[in-house]
């Protein structure tokens, strides 16, 4: 089992002069094409001090720090050449194990073609009283849960072998360029056995037993033109977030806009039809805001004719909601005011749940940026890194 | 038998060469897996398929088929293939 052997590649860059325990408001965790690495600051955020490359070499789709202990964080790996694998540190990213047994699907009879996990793409902690549970969303897509921090995995739900989901999964054509992804696990906080997924392609999906059962959450979402909305496999949501302040709220950055959901409705209203015409409502993340269901933040991208994914006319903003989507507000205030073609890709982009917010967001072309006024000003703490994959937050206990 | 370990599993195997037991290349994998756990699934998938970009020799020859028969004196060479560019 690979083990604390990663160790050696995790260089400490130490960029502020202030001791180790000054730096433990907040940790942010990045997920890169050939490594992972970890920020930690302050409140004040002002002086970030690195930490990484973990696991150089490594393709790190997701790094994800449990807030139910402040210590085990799970990362999400593979490489060019072998199989995918976890990554789990239980003491706050010193030191890593490797999953004895990371998400794999079921084996099939032989003769019989089984599907094969190609990398683990999605991780997400569950409730405060169901210590140690995690899921994972896989490509191609597949649900996964482990009831042991993260040390063995074991297909989840129907939904893996069940023929009309399957179906809606579609083939690796009708994912996204790196493959079909199952992902935005979302988990209501009030009780665990209601809990919602996405999938790039194939829609939202919710169960309310445990994940016995899950039916498609679609209603008023658009789809390519020409193509029929009824057909979970046509609906592509890019990211889905659940508002911890109100978790009967959904926000959504879709293929075809950004949308707002009110349970118990199984309505999605397109909010992002209240954007700049000139900027559009195409992206990849959506970020909500930890105590206030009003506020969301997107990063548009342009979605016109061969779909660059950069922002739009070379120029990135945040566009941030106060009022639930019914008006929005350009931040770019730091950010490069002209040929920046940035892109960032859906797990990219979180918050903070200090106060003020602090937001943070990774491209494509490696600079990892944050505001400490939620979204307001702008300024790049990393550059050079690797293609970024996923930046997460927490705090280390 | 000796097995040549390529670069990019040296973190479960700590050596180039290593020593496994089996009569065929699939019981050979398996006893690398009792010896290194997590190696297997770097290597061979969940359907006992062989990674897209992972080669397998035997005697220097290549070998696509994982229940080939071994002799204790064969010669085994797990590669990554020349797939990076």
């Amino acid at each position: 089992m690979a083990t604390g052997k990663n160790k050696p590649n995790a260089a400490r860059n130490t960029v502020s002069a202030r001791g180790k325990r000054a730096h433990r408001a907040v940790t942010i965790l990045v997920g890169t094409r050939k490594g992972a690495w970890l920020y930690h600051a302050d409140a004040a955020r002002g002086d970030w001090r690195s930490d990484g490359p973990h696991f150089l070499g490594h393709i790190i789709n997701h790094v994800v720090l449990d807030p139910r202990d402040g210590k085990t964080i799970l990362a999400a790996a593979k490489t060019g050449h072998l199989g995918p694998t976890l990554f789990r540190s239980v003491d706050g990213g010193r030191s890593w194990k490797e999953a004895a047994q990371p998400p794999a699907f079921a084996p099939t009879a032989r003769g019989q073609a089984g599907r094969v996990v190609d990398h683990t793409f999605w991780l997400t902690p569950v409730h405060s009283n169901q210590a140690d549970v995690w899921y994972a969303g896989t490509s191609p897509q597949g649900l996964f849960r482990s009831q042991d921090g993260g040390v063995s995995w074991t297909p989840f739900s129907c939904i893996n072998d069940d023929a009309q989901y399957r179906r809606w999964m579609g083939s690796a054509q009708d994912g996204t360029p790196d493959g079909p992804k199952l992902h935005s696990i979302l988990i209501d906080p009030r009780d665990p056995d209601h809990l919602y997924f996405a999938m790039s392609g194939g829609g939202v999906h919710e169960s309310v037993d445990g994940g016995r059962s899950f039916t498609p959450l679609l209603d008023g979402l658009d789809v390519v033109e020409g193509f029929d909305a009824a057909q979970p496999t046509f609906h592509d949501p890019h990211c889905v977030r659940l508002c911890p302040s109100n978790p009967d709220r959904l926000y959504q950055q879709n293929h075809c806009g950004i949308y707002r959901l009110d349970r118990p409705a199984r309505q999605w209203h397109r909010i992002g039809q209240r954007m700049p015409k000139r900027t559009g409502d195409i992206g990849f993340p959506m970020v909500v805001h930890p105590r206030d269901a009003d506020l969301a933040w997107v990063f548009p991208m342009d979605g016109t004719q061969v779909w660059p994914r950069t922002s739009p006319a070379g120029q990135p903003a945040v566009y941030a909601t106060r009022n639930g989507g019914q008006t929005w507000q350009r931040y770019d205030s730091g950010l490069p005011q002209r040929q920046a073609w940035w892109t960032v890709k859906r797990q990219a982009m979180s918050a903070d749940a200090l106060e003020p917010v602090g937001l943070y967001f990774g491209t494509t072309s490696g600079e990892l940026w944050m505001s400490a006024d939620e979204g307001r000003t702008w300024r790049c703490i990393a550059q050079h890194l690797p293609e970024i994959y996923s930046v997460e937050t927490g705090v280390l206990a | 038998m000796k097995v040549l370990i390529p670069s990019a599993l040296l973190s479960y195997t700590g050596q180039r060469y290593v020593q496994a037991h089996g009569r065929s290349l699939l019981a050979v994998i398996d006893d690398l897996e009792r010896q290194y756990s997590g190696i297997r699934f770097r290597i061979i998938d969940e359907q006992n398929g062989m990674r897209p970009h992972v080669r397998f020799f035997v005697n220097g020859e290549q070998v696509f088929d994982l229940g080939r028969r071994l002799q204790p004196a064969d010669e085994v060479a797990i590669v990554q293939a020349l797939s990076g560019g």
